[in-house]
């Protein structure tokens, strides 16, 4: 099925219901979906799994911070669950009144790619001997010891891009890309948001970074300030 | 004589000295990113962030940063001819792969066993792990940057991690701003040491009992002061 073209963010984001599991591509500025975010945050769902590298970062940047700040979040599953993370999550965590699941960055990566990939569950040697490890299947492979890890798939996938056409093959440029065509392929809906919507055929087939097989809904990012875009700070 | 601690950027910079031309380095958040300041007329390494950034090269300058392009540290910087871009779990392929040759982090204690901790502090609930842990148990060499004491004096380098460990016996070397240590199966080895201390001065704010190594050095300082 080809997917859609949405006129604008609040409709493409109108049917997330709560308890929903979405995934927010981005690591530092580039690649964060904050139009999609910032729409969620108007269409109030509730009761949310957040998977993203970290809780967000303070201030109003439409990250994963923004929806705690606002309540809706049940769940956090991430690579920072303290350090340089927003304050409000840190109160919230602290007190018991949201749950996270603390995950290694490449062991969340994989995780992820083999929720796209139908891999059942693979090794790592990653959390070998950390606390990590407690309550994870051990075992030795080739004389080396490994931890059992299972698959992280979500509901939804948000995903910046820097170009997609209208069938949603999309192209992301330079460390934009990050954990967006994994996460793309791992959510059973996928919306796109991209800086620039053009024709099937405009995007060389050798520079799609993601089919259009994996995504469901591209919108294209209006010029600010209706549209949200990077800026040095 | 000069008596002095190395500065942060002096020890990053004497484990920049051990870099060796082609070596793929991944460093890490914090401290160890001043190890990129470094540059041997020689010895060119190829850095390697976990966002998937390949052969990327210094911070940019005020006004000439890319909105695309981080380092691991979210950093704006600036990328060297041929440089390439992986996503994110392919990125990890490549830690996991063994590709590194060496990832240079901070820590917060390391031990004489080559455990180390980096990730979770006394009493916290939390943690901040990031790539640590894969980069950890995968690059070939893990070096740690870090002060040799907290600002109160506690000890960071001991006999065993009373933090939660981040990876299990796997540092290789260590540089505080008192010294540079190797790790051997003995435990530590002071290989250098910052300029005008003794290796008593040393081993009173040590935990762990160090082997002097029998042609010990001064650490280099750099040329400005």
């Amino acid at each position: 099925m080809r997917p859609m073209v949405y006129q604008n963010f609040d409709e493409a984001v109108a049917d997330i219901p709560d308890g929903a599991s979405i995934m927010f591509g981005g690591f530092g500025n580039p690649g964060v979906p904050r139009n999609l975010i910032s729409a969620l945050l108007r269409q109030g769902a509730k009761d949310l799994t957040t998977i993203s590298n970290t809780p967000g970062r303070p201030g109003n940047r439409m990250d994963a911070n923004n929806l705690i700040e606002a309540g809706r979040v049940r769940k956090v599953i991430c690579a920072f669950t303290a350090g340089r993370t927003p304050p409000t999550f840190n109160e919230l965590y602290a007190a018991g009144k949201i749950e996270a699941e603390l995950v290694p960055q490449g062991t969340m990566a994989e995780r992820i790619r083999a929720a796209g990939a139908g891999i059942g569950a693979f090794y790592t040697r990653t959390g070998v001997g950390t606390e990590l490890a407690e309550g994870k299947e051990q075992r030795t492979i080739d004389g080396k010891d490994y931890l059992l890890e299972y698959p992280l798939p979500a509901d939804y996938a948000f995903v910046r891009a820097y170009r997609a056409d209208t069938y949603g093959n999309a192209f992301y440029r330079l460390s934009q890309r990050n954990f967006n065509p994994i996460m793309a392929q791992a959510a059973t809906v996928t919306i796109v948001e991209t800086e620039q919507l053009v024709e099937p055929g405009d995007i060389e087939p050798d520079h799609v970074h993601t089919p259009s097989i994996f995504v469901n809904r591209v919108v294209l990012i209006p010029p600010a300030p209706d549209g949200i875009w990077e800026s040095v700070r | 004589m000069t008596k002095r601690p190395l500065t942060r950027q002096e020890l990053c910079t004497r484990l920049a000295m051990e870099f060796q031309d082609g070596w793929v380095v991944n460093l890490g958040v914090g401290m160890p990113t001043l190890c990129s300041n470094y540059v041997d007329p020689v010895n060119t390494p190829t850095f390697q962030a976990e966002n998937g950034v390949i052969g990327y090269g210094p911070q940019a300058m005020e006004g000439e940063e890319d909105l695309y392009l981080v380092n691991a540290g979210a950093e704006y910087v600036i990328m060297m001819p041929g440089g390439s871009i992986l996503h994110h779990a392919d990125s990890f392929g490549l830690i996991r792969g063994g590709y590194v040759d060496v990832t240079v982090l901070g820590a917060y204690e390391v031990a004489e066993n080559g455990d180390f901790a980096n990730w979770k502090t006394a009493g916290s609930k939390g943690g901040a792990i990031g790539g640590a842990m894969d980069l950890a148990v995968s690059a070939k060499r893990v070096f740690i940057a870090m002060e040799h004491t907290t600002k109160d004096g506690t000890p960071r380098v001991l006999k065993r991690c009373s933090l939660p460990v981040t990876a299990v016996g796997v540092v290789s070397l260590l540089a505080t701003n008192l010294g540079l240590f190797e790790i051997t199966p003995d435990g530590f080895l002071l290989k250098e040491i910052a300029p005008g201390y003794t290796p008593e001065e040393v081993q009173a704010v040590t935990e762990a009992e160090f082997t002097v190594s029998s042609g010990l050095k001064e650490m280099p300082l750099s040329d400005e002061e």
